[in-house]
Protein backbone atom coordinates (compact mmCIF):
# COMPACT_ATOMS: atom_id res chain seq x y z
CA UNK A 1 0.00 0.00 0.00
CA UNK A 2 2.34 2.16 1.10
CA UNK A 3 4.73 2.15 -2.13
CA UNK A 4 1.55 2.66 -4.59
CA UNK A 5 0.69 5.63 -2.51
CA UNK A 6 3.89 7.12 -2.63
CA UNK A 7 3.56 7.32 -6.76
CA UNK A 8 0.91 9.74 -6.59
CA UNK A 9 1.80 12.65 -6.53
CA UNK A 10 -1.20 14.51 -6.26
CA UNK A 11 -2.31 12.94 -3.20
CA UNK A 12 0.60 13.19 -1.05
CA UNK A 13 0.76 17.08 -2.16
CA UNK A 14 -3.20 17.11 -1.40
CA UNK A 15 -3.06 15.59 2.17
CA UNK A 16 0.37 17.03 3.13
CA UNK A 17 -1.23 20.47 2.47
CA UNK A 18 -4.22 19.75 4.50
CA UNK A 19 -1.25 19.67 7.23
CA UNK A 20 -2.45 15.89 7.74
CA UNK A 21 -0.16 13.47 9.40
CA UNK A 22 2.13 10.65 8.03
CA UNK A 23 -0.90 8.04 9.26
CA UNK A 24 -3.31 9.73 7.75
CA UNK A 25 -1.16 9.62 4.24
CA UNK A 26 -0.78 6.19 4.74
CA UNK A 27 -3.86 4.99 5.97
CA UNK A 28 -4.39 1.72 7.85
CA UNK A 29 -6.33 -0.49 5.45
CA UNK A 30 -9.80 -0.09 5.46
CA UNK A 31 -10.23 -3.98 7.28
CA UNK A 32 -7.65 -4.62 9.73
CA UNK A 33 -7.39 -8.14 11.32
CA UNK A 34 -9.73 -8.44 13.45
CA UNK A 35 -9.51 -12.34 14.05
CA UNK A 36 -8.02 -11.81 17.38
CA UNK A 37 -10.63 -9.52 18.88
CA UNK A 38 -12.64 -11.55 21.34
CA UNK A 39 -16.23 -10.18 20.14
CA UNK A 40 -18.28 -12.21 23.17
CA UNK A 41 -20.04 -10.08 25.68
CA UNK A 42 -22.33 -11.31 28.55
CA UNK A 43 -25.44 -10.28 29.10
CA UNK A 44 -26.83 -11.01 32.51
CA UNK A 45 -25.34 -14.29 32.21
CA UNK A 46 -26.07 -15.11 28.45
CA UNK A 47 -23.15 -15.07 26.92
CA UNK A 48 -23.75 -13.62 23.40
CA UNK A 49 -21.35 -14.52 20.38
CA UNK A 50 -20.96 -10.91 19.82
CA UNK A 51 -22.50 -7.96 21.64
CA UNK A 52 -24.63 -6.67 18.32
CA UNK A 53 -28.49 -7.64 18.89
CA UNK A 54 -31.23 -6.57 16.21
CA UNK A 55 -33.88 -4.46 17.98
CA UNK A 56 -37.38 -5.62 18.18
CA UNK A 57 -40.01 -4.96 15.93
CA UNK A 58 -37.30 -4.99 13.31
CA UNK A 59 -36.12 -7.90 12.69
CA UNK A 60 -39.92 -9.93 12.52
CA UNK A 61 -38.39 -13.46 13.90
CA UNK A 62 -35.66 -13.91 11.32
CA UNK A 63 -37.49 -15.36 8.56
CA UNK A 64 -36.48 -12.63 6.35
CA UNK A 65 -33.04 -11.14 6.95
CA UNK A 66 -32.04 -14.93 7.39
CA UNK A 67 -32.84 -14.74 3.82
CA UNK A 68 -29.35 -12.36 3.31
CA UNK A 69 -27.10 -14.36 6.02
CA UNK A 70 -26.78 -17.02 8.69
CA UNK A 71 -28.61 -16.13 11.53
CA UNK A 72 -26.03 -17.17 13.86
CA UNK A 73 -24.04 -14.31 12.79
CA UNK A 74 -25.39 -12.09 15.08
CA UNK A 75 -24.68 -11.88 19.07
CA UNK A 76 -28.36 -12.39 19.59
CA UNK A 77 -32.36 -11.81 18.06
CA UNK A 78 -34.78 -9.89 19.92
CA UNK A 79 -38.13 -10.78 18.52
CA UNK A 80 -41.02 -9.29 17.39
CA UNK A 81 -43.28 -7.79 20.27
CA UNK A 82 -45.58 -9.87 21.55
CA UNK A 83 -48.95 -10.01 22.84
CA UNK A 84 -50.50 -12.86 25.14
CA UNK A 85 -53.35 -13.04 21.94
CA UNK A 86 -52.99 -12.09 18.34
CA UNK A 87 -53.05 -8.73 17.41
CA UNK A 88 -53.45 -7.27 14.12
CA UNK A 89 -52.02 -3.83 14.77
CA UNK A 90 -52.93 -0.36 13.98
CA UNK A 91 -53.94 0.96 10.46
CA UNK A 92 -51.71 2.34 7.90
CA UNK A 93 -49.61 4.40 6.89
CA UNK A 94 -47.70 2.93 9.33
CA UNK A 95 -44.52 4.53 8.67
CA UNK A 96 -43.18 8.17 7.77
CA UNK A 97 -40.09 9.33 6.96
CA UNK A 98 -38.25 12.29 9.06
CA UNK A 99 -34.89 13.91 9.24
CA UNK A 100 -32.69 11.38 9.80
CA UNK A 101 -35.51 9.16 10.89
CA UNK A 102 -38.86 7.43 10.93
CA UNK A 103 -41.37 7.50 12.71
CA UNK A 104 -43.58 3.97 13.40
CA UNK A 105 -46.83 2.99 14.30
CA UNK A 106 -47.28 -0.41 13.82
CA UNK A 107 -49.25 -1.41 16.81
CA UNK A 108 -47.64 -4.53 17.87
CA UNK A 109 -48.68 -6.58 15.53
CA UNK A 110 -47.98 -10.46 16.32
CA UNK A 111 -49.24 -14.01 16.42
CA UNK A 112 -49.67 -14.14 20.28
CA UNK A 113 -47.42 -15.57 22.41
CA UNK A 114 -48.38 -19.39 21.55
CA UNK A 115 -48.52 -18.65 18.00
CA UNK A 116 -45.02 -17.40 18.17
CA UNK A 117 -43.82 -21.02 19.82
CA UNK A 118 -45.45 -23.06 17.73
CA UNK A 119 -44.47 -21.28 14.55
CA UNK A 120 -41.35 -19.42 15.29
CA UNK A 121 -39.40 -20.57 18.22
CA UNK A 122 -38.72 -23.82 16.67
CA UNK A 123 -37.26 -22.55 13.28
CA UNK A 124 -35.08 -19.49 15.78
CA UNK A 125 -34.05 -22.57 17.56
CA UNK A 126 -32.09 -24.17 14.92
CA UNK A 127 -29.82 -21.36 14.39
CA UNK A 128 -27.12 -20.85 16.43
CA UNK A 129 -28.16 -17.32 17.63
CA UNK A 130 -29.76 -16.51 21.33
CA UNK A 131 -33.32 -15.66 21.04
CA UNK A 132 -34.54 -12.75 23.40
CA UNK A 133 -38.67 -12.89 23.17
CA UNK A 134 -40.29 -9.09 23.59
CA UNK A 135 -43.33 -9.14 25.48
CA UNK A 136 -46.18 -6.25 25.97
CA UNK A 137 -49.27 -7.07 28.53
CA UNK A 138 -52.49 -5.27 28.99
CA UNK A 139 -51.70 -6.09 32.60
CA UNK A 140 -49.13 -7.13 34.90
CA UNK A 141 -50.76 -11.06 35.66
CA UNK A 142 -50.23 -11.24 31.42
CA UNK A 143 -46.98 -10.31 31.73
CA UNK A 144 -46.36 -13.56 33.93
CA UNK A 145 -48.40 -15.56 31.58
CA UNK A 146 -46.26 -15.05 29.00
CA UNK A 147 -43.19 -15.35 30.86
CA UNK A 148 -44.05 -18.49 32.30
CA UNK A 149 -44.89 -19.84 28.76
CA UNK A 150 -41.68 -18.11 26.97
CA UNK A 151 -39.64 -19.79 29.90
CA UNK A 152 -40.59 -22.99 29.62
CA UNK A 153 -40.69 -22.81 25.55
CA UNK A 154 -36.83 -22.27 26.41
CA UNK A 155 -35.94 -18.53 25.05
CA UNK A 156 -32.63 -17.60 26.29
CA UNK A 157 -34.13 -13.94 27.50
CA UNK A 158 -37.28 -12.26 27.92
CA UNK A 159 -37.10 -8.78 27.52
CA UNK A 160 -40.29 -6.82 29.00
CA UNK A 161 -41.88 -4.14 27.34
CA UNK A 162 -42.99 -1.37 29.41
CA UNK A 163 -42.79 1.50 26.42
CA UNK A 164 -44.51 1.05 23.50
CA UNK A 165 -45.90 4.25 22.44
CA UNK A 166 -48.24 2.32 19.86
CA UNK A 167 -50.81 0.99 22.39
CA UNK A 168 -53.48 2.31 24.53
CA UNK A 169 -53.68 -0.06 27.09
CA UNK A 170 -50.93 -1.03 29.13
CA UNK A 171 -47.92 -0.38 26.51
CA UNK A 172 -46.32 3.40 27.42
CA UNK A 173 -48.12 3.56 30.88
CA UNK A 174 -46.21 1.07 32.62
CA UNK A 175 -42.97 2.54 31.54
CA UNK A 176 -43.73 6.08 32.68
CA UNK A 177 -44.26 5.28 36.17
CA UNK A 178 -42.25 3.33 38.52
CA UNK A 179 -44.63 1.87 40.87
CA UNK A 180 -46.43 0.28 38.12
CA UNK A 181 -43.05 -0.47 36.38
CA UNK A 182 -41.89 -2.41 39.48
CA UNK A 183 -44.64 -4.20 39.25
CA UNK A 184 -44.41 -5.34 36.08
CA UNK A 185 -40.70 -6.34 36.62
CA UNK A 186 -42.16 -8.08 40.02
CA UNK A 187 -44.76 -10.25 38.10
CA UNK A 188 -42.40 -11.16 35.29
CA UNK A 189 -39.25 -12.06 37.43
CA UNK A 190 -41.27 -14.21 39.03
CA UNK A 191 -42.98 -16.20 36.34
CA UNK A 192 -39.69 -15.90 34.49
CA UNK A 193 -36.99 -18.79 34.77
CA UNK A 194 -34.82 -17.07 32.08
CA UNK A 195 -32.92 -13.53 32.70
CA UNK A 196 -35.57 -10.72 32.48
CA UNK A 197 -34.52 -7.51 30.45
CA UNK A 198 -37.05 -4.37 30.74
CA UNK A 199 -37.08 -1.86 28.20
CA UNK A 200 -37.27 1.83 28.96
CA UNK A 201 -39.16 4.28 27.73
CA UNK A 202 -37.37 7.46 26.66
CA UNK A 203 -40.60 9.56 26.93
CA UNK A 204 -40.28 10.41 30.57
CA UNK A 205 -39.06 13.11 32.44
CA UNK A 206 -36.27 11.33 34.39
CA UNK A 207 -35.64 8.03 33.32
CA UNK A 208 -33.23 6.86 36.36
CA UNK A 209 -36.25 6.97 38.22
CA UNK A 210 -37.43 4.08 36.04
CA UNK A 211 -34.32 2.28 36.15
CA UNK A 212 -34.05 2.38 39.50
CA UNK A 213 -37.61 1.04 40.18
CA UNK A 214 -36.94 -1.53 37.89
CA UNK A 215 -33.90 -2.61 39.68
CA UNK A 216 -35.28 -2.95 42.88
CA UNK A 217 -37.92 -4.95 41.68
CA UNK A 218 -35.26 -7.34 40.36
CA UNK A 219 -35.33 -7.09 36.60
CA UNK A 220 -32.00 -8.68 35.43
CA UNK A 221 -30.94 -5.86 32.83
CA UNK A 222 -32.17 -3.15 31.43
CA UNK A 223 -32.59 -2.54 27.51
CA UNK A 224 -32.62 1.34 26.67
CA UNK A 225 -34.20 3.02 24.48
CA UNK A 226 -37.42 2.51 23.32
CA UNK A 227 -38.69 4.90 20.33
CA UNK A 228 -39.26 8.11 20.97
CA UNK A 229 -42.82 10.13 20.57
CA UNK A 230 -43.22 12.11 17.38
CA UNK A 231 -45.29 13.56 14.22
CA UNK A 232 -45.24 14.44 10.89
CA UNK A 233 -47.86 16.12 8.94
CA UNK A 234 -48.48 17.06 5.32
CA UNK A 235 -48.66 20.54 4.77
CA UNK A 236 -50.62 20.49 1.69
CA UNK A 237 -53.03 17.92 3.21
CA UNK A 238 -52.52 19.10 7.06
CA UNK A 239 -53.24 15.45 7.80
CA UNK A 240 -50.41 13.81 10.18
CA UNK A 241 -48.73 10.98 7.51
CA UNK A 242 -49.50 8.14 10.26
CA UNK A 243 -53.38 7.37 10.49
CA UNK A 244 -52.68 7.00 14.11
CA UNK A 245 -51.43 10.56 13.85
CA UNK A 246 -48.50 10.41 16.25
CA UNK A 247 -45.57 7.55 16.29
CA UNK A 248 -42.27 6.04 17.52
CA UNK A 249 -39.10 7.63 16.47
CA UNK A 250 -36.18 5.66 15.65
CA UNK A 251 -32.76 6.03 13.28
CA UNK A 252 -29.84 8.11 13.52
CA UNK A 253 -31.66 11.60 14.61
CA UNK A 254 -32.05 9.49 18.29
CA UNK A 255 -28.84 8.55 18.94
CA UNK A 256 -27.66 11.47 20.72
CA UNK A 257 -30.28 10.77 23.01
CA UNK A 258 -29.80 7.24 23.55
CA UNK A 259 -26.04 7.64 24.54
CA UNK A 260 -27.18 10.46 27.24
CA UNK A 261 -29.92 8.03 28.66
CA UNK A 262 -27.49 5.09 28.91
CA UNK A 263 -25.05 6.78 30.57
CA UNK A 264 -27.45 8.15 32.33
CA UNK A 265 -28.67 4.73 33.35
CA UNK A 266 -25.46 3.23 33.80
CA UNK A 267 -24.90 5.87 36.19
CA UNK A 268 -27.75 5.27 38.43
CA UNK A 269 -28.06 1.60 38.70
CA UNK A 270 -25.61 -1.76 38.53
CA UNK A 271 -27.32 -3.72 36.12
CA UNK A 272 -26.16 -4.47 32.29
CA UNK A 273 -27.66 -2.86 29.45
CA UNK A 274 -28.59 -3.58 26.38
CA UNK A 275 -28.19 -0.04 24.42
CA UNK A 276 -30.30 1.00 21.21
CA UNK A 277 -31.24 4.08 19.32
CA UNK A 278 -30.09 4.88 15.74
CA UNK A 279 -26.89 2.74 15.40
CA UNK A 280 -25.61 2.34 12.18
CA UNK A 281 -22.04 2.31 12.52
CA UNK A 282 -19.43 0.45 14.59
CA UNK A 283 -18.54 4.13 15.82
CA UNK A 284 -22.10 4.45 17.41
CA UNK A 285 -22.18 1.33 18.92
CA UNK A 286 -18.98 1.65 20.51
CA UNK A 287 -20.33 5.33 21.72
CA UNK A 288 -23.63 3.30 23.71
CA UNK A 289 -20.82 0.88 25.15
CA UNK A 290 -18.56 3.60 26.24
CA UNK A 291 -21.40 5.28 28.14
CA UNK A 292 -21.95 1.92 29.88
CA UNK A 293 -24.01 -1.09 27.16
CA UNK A 294 -23.00 -4.40 27.34
CA UNK A 295 -24.29 -5.05 24.45
CA UNK A 296 -26.09 -3.09 21.60
CA UNK A 297 -29.08 -3.22 19.16
CA UNK A 298 -29.31 -2.23 15.73
CA UNK A 299 -32.94 -1.66 14.05
CA UNK A 300 -33.89 0.77 11.81
CA UNK A 301 -30.17 1.01 9.80
CA UNK A 302 -31.59 -3.05 8.91
CA UNK A 303 -34.28 -1.01 6.54
CA UNK A 304 -31.68 1.03 4.59
CA UNK A 305 -29.37 -2.24 4.85
CA UNK A 306 -30.20 -5.68 5.53
CA UNK A 307 -26.14 -6.02 6.37
CA UNK A 308 -26.26 -3.27 9.26
CA UNK A 309 -25.55 -5.89 12.04
CA UNK A 310 -22.88 -7.12 10.12
CA UNK A 311 -21.17 -4.20 9.27
CA UNK A 312 -21.76 -2.78 12.95
CA UNK A 313 -19.92 -5.75 14.37
CA UNK A 314 -17.30 -5.38 12.43
CA UNK A 315 -16.89 -1.93 12.88
CA UNK A 316 -16.93 -2.50 16.81
CA UNK A 317 -14.06 -4.97 16.20
CA UNK A 318 -12.25 -2.79 14.03
CA UNK A 319 -12.36 0.18 17.07
CA UNK A 320 -11.27 -2.48 19.23
CA UNK A 321 -8.09 -2.98 16.84
CA UNK A 322 -7.45 0.42 16.32
CA UNK A 323 -7.38 1.13 20.04
CA UNK A 324 -5.79 -2.17 21.46
CA UNK A 325 -8.43 -3.80 23.18
CA UNK A 326 -8.22 -7.56 23.27
CA UNK A 327 -11.95 -7.83 23.63
CA UNK A 328 -14.83 -5.24 22.55
CA UNK A 329 -16.22 -5.54 26.36
CA UNK A 330 -13.05 -3.76 27.55
CA UNK A 331 -15.45 -0.44 25.67
CA UNK A 332 -18.29 -0.88 28.49
CA UNK A 333 -18.42 1.95 30.59
CA UNK A 334 -15.18 3.13 29.20
CA UNK A 335 -16.36 6.61 28.89
CA UNK A 336 -13.78 9.03 30.22
CA UNK A 337 -16.67 12.23 31.08
CA UNK A 338 -15.16 15.61 31.89
CA UNK B 1 -34.52 -15.02 -2.81
CA UNK B 2 -34.03 -11.56 -2.59
CA UNK B 3 -30.57 -10.35 -3.01
CA UNK B 4 -28.80 -7.10 -2.91
CA UNK B 5 -27.67 -5.55 -6.06
CA UNK B 6 -25.92 -3.22 -7.20
CA UNK B 7 -27.38 -1.83 -10.82
CA UNK B 8 -26.00 0.33 -12.89
CA UNK B 9 -27.72 3.26 -14.43
CA UNK B 10 -27.97 2.23 -18.52
CA UNK B 11 -30.26 5.14 -19.26
CA UNK B 12 -32.61 8.17 -18.05
CA UNK B 13 -35.10 9.40 -20.09
CA UNK B 14 -37.32 11.70 -18.89
CA UNK B 15 -41.65 11.61 -20.26
CA UNK B 16 -42.73 14.43 -19.02
CA UNK B 17 -42.19 17.09 -15.53
CA UNK B 18 -42.51 14.16 -13.39
CA UNK B 19 -42.14 10.75 -15.18
CA UNK B 20 -38.95 8.90 -16.22
CA UNK B 21 -38.13 5.67 -17.60
CA UNK B 22 -34.88 4.21 -16.31
CA UNK B 23 -33.53 0.93 -17.45
CA UNK B 24 -30.65 -0.28 -15.60
CA UNK B 25 -28.00 -3.02 -15.74
CA UNK B 26 -29.03 -5.56 -13.28
CA UNK B 27 -27.14 -8.25 -12.88
CA UNK B 28 -28.36 -11.37 -13.07
CA UNK B 29 -31.83 -10.47 -11.44
CA UNK B 30 -33.84 -11.36 -14.57
CA UNK B 31 -32.09 -14.42 -15.72
CA UNK B 32 -31.28 -15.83 -12.24
CA UNK B 33 -33.32 -14.24 -10.24
CA UNK B 34 -36.21 -14.24 -11.79
CA UNK B 35 -37.28 -10.90 -11.61
CA UNK B 36 -40.54 -10.06 -13.56
CA UNK B 37 -42.76 -7.33 -14.49
CA UNK B 38 -45.05 -6.19 -11.69
CA UNK B 39 -42.46 -7.15 -8.93
CA UNK B 40 -40.93 -4.57 -7.25
CA UNK B 41 -37.04 -3.43 -6.66
CA UNK B 42 -36.00 -1.53 -3.11
CA UNK B 43 -33.76 1.41 -4.14
CA UNK B 44 -31.52 2.89 -1.59
CA UNK B 45 -32.25 6.83 -2.77
CA UNK B 46 -28.99 8.46 -0.93
CA UNK B 47 -27.83 8.84 2.06
CA UNK B 48 -30.40 11.85 2.93
CA UNK B 49 -33.23 8.98 3.10
CA UNK B 50 -33.33 6.56 5.60
CA UNK B 51 -35.91 4.15 3.74
CA UNK B 52 -35.46 2.60 0.61
CA UNK B 53 -38.43 3.12 -2.33
CA UNK B 54 -40.27 0.73 -3.50
CA UNK B 55 -40.26 0.94 -7.19
CA UNK B 56 -42.49 -1.68 -9.54
CA UNK B 57 -40.59 -3.12 -12.21
CA UNK B 58 -41.93 -2.67 -16.05
CA UNK B 59 -39.92 -4.17 -18.10
CA UNK B 60 -37.09 -6.83 -17.73
CA UNK B 61 -34.73 -8.32 -20.10
CA UNK B 62 -32.04 -11.38 -20.53
CA UNK B 63 -29.43 -9.69 -21.48
CA UNK B 64 -25.39 -9.83 -21.52
CA UNK B 65 -23.47 -9.12 -19.74
CA UNK B 66 -26.30 -7.87 -17.99
CA UNK B 67 -29.99 -8.27 -17.48
CA UNK B 68 -31.89 -5.01 -18.59
CA UNK B 69 -34.75 -3.86 -16.21
CA UNK B 70 -36.90 -0.71 -16.95
CA UNK B 71 -38.74 1.33 -14.09
CA UNK B 72 -40.95 3.87 -14.93
CA UNK B 73 -41.43 6.43 -11.87
CA UNK B 74 -43.28 9.39 -11.12
CA UNK B 75 -41.22 11.96 -8.87
CA UNK B 76 -43.58 12.15 -5.58
CA UNK B 77 -40.76 12.91 -2.89
CA UNK B 78 -37.48 13.43 -1.82
CA UNK B 79 -36.29 9.95 -2.58
CA UNK B 80 -38.39 9.67 -6.21
CA UNK B 81 -36.75 13.17 -6.92
CA UNK B 82 -33.15 11.49 -6.10
CA UNK B 83 -33.45 8.84 -7.96
CA UNK B 84 -34.45 11.03 -11.12
CA UNK B 85 -31.32 12.73 -10.83
CA UNK B 86 -29.07 9.17 -11.72
CA UNK B 87 -27.37 9.46 -14.67
CA UNK B 88 -26.02 6.63 -17.04
CA UNK B 89 -23.33 5.10 -15.29
CA UNK B 90 -24.30 5.86 -11.83
CA UNK B 91 -25.04 2.80 -9.49
CA UNK B 92 -27.88 2.31 -7.17
CA UNK B 93 -28.39 -0.46 -3.81
CA UNK B 94 -31.18 -2.32 -4.93
CA UNK B 95 -32.95 -5.54 -2.84
CA UNK B 96 -35.06 -7.73 -5.30
CA UNK B 97 -36.74 -9.57 -6.91
CA UNK B 98 -39.69 -8.69 -4.31
CA UNK B 99 -43.20 -8.89 -3.86
CA UNK B 100 -45.65 -11.23 -5.91
CA UNK B 101 -47.08 -11.34 -9.72
CA UNK B 102 -50.15 -12.00 -11.11
CA UNK B 103 -51.92 -15.20 -11.44
CA UNK B 104 -51.34 -15.65 -14.87
CA UNK B 105 -51.51 -19.74 -14.73
CA UNK B 106 -55.18 -20.18 -15.99
CA UNK B 107 -55.86 -20.60 -19.48
CA UNK B 108 -58.11 -18.16 -21.13
CA UNK B 109 -58.76 -14.11 -22.05
CA UNK B 110 -57.25 -11.83 -19.30
CA UNK B 111 -58.52 -7.74 -18.88
CA UNK B 112 -55.69 -5.73 -17.77
CA UNK B 113 -56.78 -2.45 -16.13
CA UNK B 114 -53.89 0.22 -15.29
CA UNK B 115 -54.74 3.81 -13.78
CA UNK B 116 -51.56 6.39 -14.16
CA UNK B 117 -48.58 4.86 -12.97
CA UNK B 118 -50.13 1.63 -12.15
CA UNK B 119 -49.63 1.17 -16.11
CA UNK B 120 -46.38 0.12 -16.38
CA UNK B 121 -46.78 -2.61 -13.86
CA UNK B 122 -49.21 -4.22 -17.05
CA UNK B 123 -46.15 -3.32 -19.93
CA UNK B 124 -45.25 -7.11 -19.17
CA UNK B 125 -48.54 -8.84 -19.47
CA UNK B 126 -49.70 -6.73 -22.15
CA UNK B 127 -46.76 -7.76 -24.22
CA UNK B 128 -46.11 -11.48 -23.34
CA UNK B 129 -48.98 -12.76 -21.73
CA UNK B 130 -49.49 -16.17 -23.66
CA UNK B 131 -53.29 -15.57 -23.70
CA UNK B 132 -55.31 -13.56 -25.15
CA UNK B 133 -55.84 -9.95 -23.57
CA UNK B 134 -57.70 -6.72 -23.47
CA UNK B 135 -56.02 -3.59 -22.10
CA UNK B 136 -57.78 -0.80 -20.27
CA UNK B 137 -55.98 2.15 -19.97
CA UNK B 138 -56.70 5.23 -17.59
CA UNK B 139 -54.93 8.62 -17.32
CA UNK B 140 -55.70 11.88 -15.45
CA UNK B 141 -55.13 13.52 -19.13
CA UNK B 142 -54.13 12.63 -22.86
CA UNK B 143 -50.46 14.19 -22.16
CA UNK B 144 -50.01 11.36 -19.46
CA UNK B 145 -50.79 9.03 -21.76
CA UNK B 146 -47.16 8.36 -23.32
CA UNK B 147 -47.27 6.54 -26.69
CA UNK B 148 -43.80 4.60 -25.69
CA UNK B 149 -46.16 2.85 -23.02
CA UNK B 150 -49.69 2.76 -24.43
CA UNK B 151 -48.28 1.58 -27.86
CA UNK B 152 -46.71 -1.45 -26.67
CA UNK B 153 -50.53 -2.40 -25.48
CA UNK B 154 -51.86 -1.35 -28.38
CA UNK B 155 -49.30 -3.75 -30.08
CA UNK B 156 -50.22 -6.91 -28.77
CA UNK B 157 -53.60 -6.70 -27.04
CA UNK B 158 -56.57 -7.47 -28.52
CA UNK B 159 -57.99 -3.98 -28.04
CA UNK B 160 -56.42 -1.40 -25.82
CA UNK B 161 -59.48 1.40 -24.61
CA UNK B 162 -57.75 4.57 -23.24
CA UNK B 163 -59.81 6.62 -20.74
CA UNK B 164 -58.98 9.93 -19.55
CA UNK B 165 -60.23 12.09 -16.70
CA UNK B 166 -60.66 15.09 -18.57
CA UNK B 167 -61.20 13.73 -21.85
CA UNK B 168 -59.25 15.28 -23.86
CA UNK B 169 -57.74 11.75 -24.76
CA UNK B 170 -60.00 8.83 -25.76
CA UNK B 171 -63.54 7.92 -23.46
CA UNK B 172 -64.24 10.51 -21.19
CA UNK B 173 -64.57 9.27 -17.33
CA UNK B 174 -62.50 6.28 -14.96
CA UNK B 175 -61.55 3.29 -16.30
CA UNK B 176 -64.54 1.51 -14.40
CA UNK B 177 -67.21 2.92 -16.46
CA UNK B 178 -65.45 1.01 -19.59
CA UNK B 179 -64.60 -2.15 -17.69
CA UNK B 180 -68.28 -2.14 -16.69
CA UNK B 181 -68.97 -1.78 -20.92
CA UNK B 182 -66.47 -4.61 -21.82
CA UNK B 183 -68.10 -7.12 -19.13
CA UNK B 184 -71.61 -6.02 -20.12
CA UNK B 185 -70.80 -7.37 -23.89
CA UNK B 186 -68.55 -10.13 -22.61
CA UNK B 187 -68.35 -11.53 -19.08
CA UNK B 188 -65.80 -14.66 -20.03
CA UNK B 189 -62.92 -12.72 -19.18
CA UNK B 190 -60.81 -15.30 -16.95
CA UNK B 191 -59.46 -12.55 -14.50
CA UNK B 192 -58.81 -9.18 -14.92
CA UNK B 193 -55.85 -7.87 -13.74
CA UNK B 194 -55.69 -4.65 -12.15
CA UNK B 195 -53.24 -1.67 -10.99
CA UNK B 196 -53.43 1.71 -9.80
CA UNK B 197 -54.55 4.40 -7.37
CA UNK B 198 -56.44 2.26 -4.09
CA UNK B 199 -60.02 4.27 -5.54
CA UNK B 200 -59.53 2.74 -8.64
CA UNK B 201 -58.69 -0.18 -7.45
CA UNK B 202 -61.84 -0.17 -5.56
CA UNK B 203 -64.32 0.63 -8.43
CA UNK B 204 -62.80 -1.62 -10.84
CA UNK B 205 -62.95 -4.77 -7.80
CA UNK B 206 -66.32 -3.69 -7.40
CA UNK B 207 -67.37 -4.00 -11.15
CA UNK B 208 -65.89 -7.33 -11.24
CA UNK B 209 -67.41 -8.27 -8.04
CA UNK B 210 -71.19 -7.79 -10.18
CA UNK B 211 -70.06 -9.60 -13.07
CA UNK B 212 -68.40 -12.64 -11.35
CA UNK B 213 -65.25 -12.19 -12.66
CA UNK B 214 -61.83 -12.94 -10.33
CA UNK B 215 -60.00 -9.41 -10.29
CA UNK B 216 -56.33 -9.43 -9.18
CA UNK B 217 -55.03 -5.85 -7.77
CA UNK B 218 -51.71 -4.42 -7.40
CA UNK B 219 -51.87 -2.12 -3.80
CA UNK B 220 -49.74 0.55 -2.88
CA UNK B 221 -48.51 1.00 0.55
CA UNK B 222 -45.56 2.80 2.66
CA UNK B 223 -42.96 0.39 3.09
CA UNK B 224 -39.99 -0.33 5.57
CA UNK B 225 -37.68 -2.76 5.16
CA UNK B 226 -39.61 -4.63 1.85
CA UNK B 227 -39.11 -7.95 2.63
CA UNK B 228 -41.92 -8.64 5.27
CA UNK B 229 -40.16 -8.43 8.34
CA UNK B 230 -40.94 -4.16 9.75
CA UNK B 231 -45.03 -5.10 9.27
CA UNK B 232 -45.38 -1.48 8.48
CA UNK B 233 -47.38 -1.83 4.72
CA UNK B 234 -50.17 -3.40 6.40
CA UNK B 235 -53.21 -4.25 3.74
CA UNK B 236 -56.33 -4.83 5.94
CA UNK B 237 -58.03 -8.20 4.57
CA UNK B 238 -62.17 -8.92 4.66
CA UNK B 239 -61.02 -11.74 7.59
CA UNK B 240 -60.14 -8.90 9.85
CA UNK B 241 -56.60 -10.42 9.04
CA UNK B 242 -53.34 -8.00 8.11
CA UNK B 243 -51.41 -8.85 4.98
CA UNK B 244 -48.43 -6.92 3.76
CA UNK B 245 -48.04 -5.23 0.31
CA UNK B 246 -43.89 -6.20 0.22
CA UNK B 247 -44.42 -9.60 1.26
CA UNK B 248 -48.01 -11.40 0.34
CA UNK B 249 -48.40 -8.42 -1.99
CA UNK B 250 -48.34 -6.01 -4.12
CA UNK B 251 -51.19 -8.30 -5.70
CA UNK B 252 -53.61 -9.42 -3.69
CA UNK B 253 -57.30 -11.14 -4.95
CA UNK B 254 -60.08 -8.35 -4.23
CA UNK B 255 -62.50 -10.58 -2.86
CA UNK B 256 -60.18 -10.97 0.06
CA UNK B 257 -59.02 -7.12 0.21
CA UNK B 258 -60.98 -5.18 3.26
CA UNK B 259 -62.17 -1.36 0.95
CA UNK B 260 -63.69 -0.14 3.67
CA UNK B 261 -60.76 0.08 6.25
Amino acid sequence: MHEERSFEPETIVGHAGNGCSSEQLFPAPESPDTSHVDLSVDLAGVPLKNPVVVASGTFGFGREYGQFYDLSELGAICCKGLTLHPRQGNPAPRIAETPMGILNSVGLQNPGVDGFIAHELPLLQRSDVKVIANISGDTPEEYGVMCERLSAAGVDMIEVNISCPNVKAGGMAYGTRPELAAEVTKMAKSHATVPVMVKLSPNVTDITEIARAVADAGADALSLINTLRGMRIDVSSRRPILKMNVGGLSGPAVLPIAVRMVWEVACAVKLPILGMGGVSTGEDAAQLMLAGASAVAVGTALFADPYAPLKVRDGLAAIAVQQDLSAVNMLTGGIRPW
Amino acid sequence: MPIQQTCTVASMTQLDGVTWWMTLEAGKLVSDHGLSGGQFLHIKCGDGQLLRRPISVAITGWDEPEDLVTLIFEVRGEGTKWLSQRKPGDTLDVLGPLGNRFDVSQPGRYLLVGGGIGVPPLIEYGERLQWPRTAVLGFRTGSKAFPCITSRFQDHCEQTFLCTDDGSLGRHGFVDAQVRDLLEKEKSFTAILACGPKPMLKSVAKVASEFSVPCQVSMEERMGCGIGACLVCAVPMKDGTMKHACKDGPVFDAEEVDWDA
